[in-house]
């Protein structure tokens, strides 16, 4: 059953050292809060996942806490590049950063194959690229009834899995709706789970279509509103584009980087 | 006629071609622009599909990223993203793609993940996203990028998506359902898949620009339409419907 903790918490009992750690929300519902949790806590060697790095992983990447980065689209959305992460992989700053990448729909398939209990998923993609020929975890699998030639890409299995939700009832059962990107098959891939919400509530209201983690799922729910800053939660909150639009200059050079880390991060342990 | 940039006949000319399509799966940046301007003149019904998961949406102004709250909110349905791949581009149920790169080559083959070699990159790209699929089930696609020396390249120093690979034949071998890239749209031109070889052919000239000037700008050995025309230019209509666009984006440049 999931357990109400403090974000500090919640980061300490599941967040160790050389884990594998997935922090989805696909634009939305970014868990920002709980990756400078993870930075302030000063994990080192990661492998992080997520499919699109955005600015959360280039943070944790900048702040030295990353060994390796799993992934398939590295930009800042509408912006440009995403300095922190080119700087690692041009630079080795501050080290060096090993990479796994994938198309969106091959590093989705690998969650939907974790979260099926399956060792790998099937797809149309990568031929005659050479996305599949840099991968460990691409290969082809021939269909057994037609004979046709198919991406297999393994199935991914964090140690943990981290998201930001908008509600979690007192049971622990989680509700987030709006673009809910690969939110549950990566929660469900994984071995221990970490949901940052907005709310929490008596009892959802609405219907219970909306995506929902049952209560057994989930190993760890901290009340943090706003947790999702500078992405957003439908319902509570808008995207700050200017944020992504001002990160641009924030990260290009190092030191202002560092600055911001100081300022922003490790200078902010009070308030949670 | 109002004076045009050559980016705004490009725009123009890419939402042109979506006229008649049902729906299209589109890339942030040049795409979307194109596609929402596609949307309020060309082609009023189109379904726009954007990667995040939004299916029809209608944004009243330009999204920053694919997951704006102003495409969810205004869609006609929301999907996981497992499900958007898996059921809605995967099986060809979007007509169109469209998408950008850093460099293409003469076959429409796309490179959106490094500059130089991958293992000691001079500038990390951001990488594949949802081009390779798109350009792999899309019945069709659209390639839409500004052109010079460094972007329409000889070589592809990596190969993200693929167009028509090595040529004719390439697409089927390959197990790739779409019929591949329909046009190649620059600053300067147009460019058709020439019937036999799959060679993307220029086609048309934008106004003022010059076959020596587009041959300039080209790094391989330019195929030209024995046909070749020259672009329509933009009516006034199109102008002021994509410059109001630009105007209520959120964004500011957004390649």
């Amino acid at each position: 059953m999931a357990e109400f903790l403090s974000l500090e918490s919640a980061i300490a009992a599941h967040v160790h050292d050389g884990d594998m750690v997935a922090l989805e929300g696909f634009t939305h519902l970014i868990p920002f809060a709980a990756g400078h949790e993870i930075i302030r806590q000063g994990r080192r060697d990661l492998t992080l996942v997520r499919l699109t790095p955005d600015l959360i992983c280039d943070q944790l990447i900048g702040a030295g806490c990353a060994r390796k980065l799993v992934f398939s689209w590295g930009g800042n959305p509408g912006v440009g590049s995403l300095h922190r992460f080119r700087d690692a992989v041009e630079n080795e700053w501050p080290r060096a950063l090993e990479l796994d990448e994938h198309t969106h729909a091959g590093l989705t398939n690998r969650f939907v194959a974790g979260a099926s209990g399956l060792p790998f998923a099937v797809l149309r993609a990568y031929a005659g690229t050479d996305v599949a020929g840099y991968s460990p975890t691409v290969a082809t699998v021939t269909c057994p009834f037609t004979g046709e030639v198919l991406a297999a890409v393994a199935a991914l299995r964090p140690d943990v899995t981290i998201i930001h939700a908008q509600q979690a009832d007192r049971a622990g059962n989680v509700r987030l709706w709006g673009i809910t990107g690969v939110q549950k098959e990566s929660v469900l891939a994984a071995s221990r789970s970490i949901v940052t919400v907005e709310e929490i509530v008596d009892e959802f209201r609405d219907d219970r279509n909306a995506v929902i983690l049952p209560s057994w799922t989930v190993s760890a729910i901290a009340h943090v509103p706003g947790g999702c800053h500078p992405s957003y939660a439908a319902g509570y909150s808008d995207r700050d584009n200017e944020y992504y639009e001002a990160w641009d200059d924030l990260s290009r050079d190092r030191d202002t980087f560092e600055n911001w880390l100081a300022q922003h991060v490790y200078d902010q342990r009070s308030l949670r | 006629m109002s004076e045009f940039s050559t980016d705004e006949i490009m725009t123009i000319a890419a939402s042109r071609e979506l006229s008649g399509a049902r729906s299209c799966f589109v890339g942030i940046g040049l795409p979307s622009i194109a596609a929402n301007l596609a949307r309020s003149l060309h082609a009023p019904g189109l379904v726009l599909v954007y990667e995040s998961g939004t299916v029809g949406a209608k944004p009243s102004r330009l999204p920053l990223s694919i997951g704006d709250g102003e495409l969810a909110s205004t869609a006609d349905v929301v999907v996981s993203v497992p499900e958007i791949f898996n059921y809605w581009l995967q099986p060809g149920r979007i007509d169109v793609g469209m998408l950008g790169a850093a460099q293409v080559d003469r076959f429409a083959n796309l490179n959106t993940t490094v500059i130089g070699t991958y293992g000691q990159p001079t500038v990390r790209l951001p990488g594949a996203g949802g081009a390779p699929e798109i350009a792999t089930a899309c019945p069709r696609s659209i390639v839409v990028m500004r052109q010079s020396r460094r972007t329409f390249v000889d070589r592809l120093d990596f190969v993200t998506t693929i167009g028509f690979g090595d040529g004719a034949g390439a697409r089927t071998r390959l197990g790739m359902p779409g019929a591949g890239p329909r046009v190649l749209i620059s600053d300067l031109g147009i460019y058709r898949p020439d019937p036999e070889t799959c060679e993307m052919t220029l086609t048309s000239l934008h106004a003022g620009t010059t076959v020596s000037q587009v041959r300039d700008a080209t790094g391989w050995d330019l195929a030209v339409s024995a046909d070749l025309v020259e672009t329509a230019a933009p009516t006034e209509e199109e102008l002021v419907f994509l410059r109001r666009l630009k105007t209520a984006s959120s964004a500011k440049a957004t390649d």
